[in-house]
């Protein structure tokens, strides 16, 4: 073994790194925020829903539970552009992550509102709440709460997952490492460090759930 | 030159599927094997062997399995092994599958009530006995539903091997799709194959799941684990 290792010619990479660091936090936040939405709205037409309903969302979440996240990625990127829809890498990478990450969110959501138990429910209609409100205010929260870990281990997935986009040629953090690596052919060292930073990315979003949790919880 | 899409595209994609499978059990009994050694050293009595098998854990839940693949096939260069999409894609997915089964077997094993330890240890069994013969059988029993979800997730993540420029599955619709520019359809195949790869071992695992929680067994779903971007 005769490899010298340079990490100092990635040193003077860093603004590249930074940029693309960047754009994965920003897909992760885009795709945990509009992932929760679709995931919430998803669970509450799966357990309130009607047949038609129920069953549509079930074929989303068997399909995109059944297939992988590079296909479903392929599929919005090029596939969108012979219906019309000409998105740019960032956007579809963006679109990707949230419609991946919805059908996971939806389930574990269900689970949480199913084990909320009914006597709640029938005690917020006792206070003359109306059907929303008591989903709002009775249900969804208290579900929120049972499934959290499960859900925060969900989105630390998905931030993980968005190294995936670079395969479309959106720029985050993974993208970078590639074309840093294609400049300096120190391949090894770049993405040592960048599955380093990850690492570092994972342990951040990790702290910070369980902060959220416990001020979220003492409040509540 | 681009082609028409034809029924021998049909035929190209079957083919690469095979890949696809035959990676898939690679890293799935690879995965099984090294998952063991993990799953003991995570619930040993001695430090040494708990704390590292949870650093090995947490370096490959907390970074990308496409890193992880990365740095592999850059890093067999180094130490002089071939560079070679296969192997690195074997390897990456052995390691990353045995992470995960590793960690979902711990709390299986943790799950048998200590008493079950202690009497197989006031029987005079050596450690090798009181896993094989008393703590194994009845850990298999809720091991089952959570081992046969995650090889759902193993199946999805070979396609991550297509980055590497390996061919299956994911790899060769790229290639038809460059050949024939139909990416819906070509897609939708592609989807139809993972799906059907897919969706009977997921149901499986649920009904395993729910076959077990009827018992009155404790269901160890592996649902929050499932990578997002697999």
């Amino acid at each position: 073994m005769n490899y010298v290792f340079q990490f100092g010619t990635l040193l003077r990479e860093w603004p590249l790194l930074l940029d693309g660091l960047l754009l994965t936090m920003r897909l992760s936040l885009t795709a945990m925020v509009f992932g929760l939405a679709v995931g919430t709205v998803c669970a509450a037409a799966s357990v309130y829903g009607g047949k038609v309903l129920r069953g549509g969302v079930r074929g989303y979440v068997e399909l995109i539970r059944n297939t992988p996240f590079l296909v479903q990625l392929f599929m919005i990127f090029l596939g969108l552009p012979v219906l019309g829809v000409r998105l740019s890498p960032d956007t579809a990478a963006a679109v990707a992550l949230t419609v991946n990450v919805g059908a996971y969110a939806s389930e574990i959501i269900r689970a949480g509102i199913e084990s909320v138990p009914r006597g709640q429910i029938e005690a917020g209609t006792a206070l003359g709440l109306s059907r929303y409100l008591v989903f709002r205010h009775v249900v969804l929260k208290q579900a929120l709460i049972a499934v959290y870990p499960a859900l925060s281990s969900q989105f630390i997935l998905l931030m993980l997952g968005t190294s995936v986009v670079s395969a479309i040629g959106a720029e985050e953090l993974s993208a970078t490492a590639n074309s840093i690596q294609s400049r300096t052919f120190r391949a090894f060292e770049v993405y040592f460090v960048v599955t380093g930073i990850y690492l570092l990315l994972a342990l951040f979003f990790r702290e910070t759930f369980r902060f959220l949790y416990r001020r979220w919880t003492r409040q509540t | 030159m681009i082609r028409d899409f034809s029924y021998s595209d049909v035929l190209i994609l079957l083919r690469a599927a095979q890949w696809t499978v035959v990676l898939s059990l690679i890293a799935f009994v690879g995965g099984i094997v090294l998952g063991i050694v993990i799953a003991l050293m995570r619930t040993a009595r001695a430090r040494l062997p708990r704390v590292s098998a949870m650093l090995y854990v947490e370096l490959f839940q907390g970074t990308p399995l496409l890193m992880q693949l990365f740095v592999l096939f850059f890093g067999m260069n180094i130490i002089g092994l071939p560079v070679n999409a296969w192997t690195a894609a074997a390897v990456g997915l052995t390691l990353y599958t045995s992470a995960f089964l590793g960690e979902i077997w711990r709390g299986c094993l943790q799950a048998i009530p200590v008493g079950q330890w202690e009497a197989a240890r006031s029987l005079g069994l050596p450690y090798l006995a009181q896993v094989a013969l008393v703590i194994f059988p009845q850990a298999l029993r809720i091991a089952v539903p959570p081992t046969v979800g995650f090889l759902v997730q193993v199946i999805k993540s070979t396609s991550l091997a297509s980055i590497l420029g390996f061919v299956e599955l994911t790899r060769a619709a790229q290639l038809v799709n460059n050949a024939t520019y139909s990416p819906l359809l070509t897609f939708s195949i592609v989807s139809a194959i993972y799906f059907a790869l897919c969706f009977p071992l997921s149901s499986l695992s649920r009904r395993l799941e729910q076959r077990l929680a009827a018992s009155g067994g404790k269901p160890q779903s592996v649902r929050h684990l499932n990578v997002a971007g697999d």
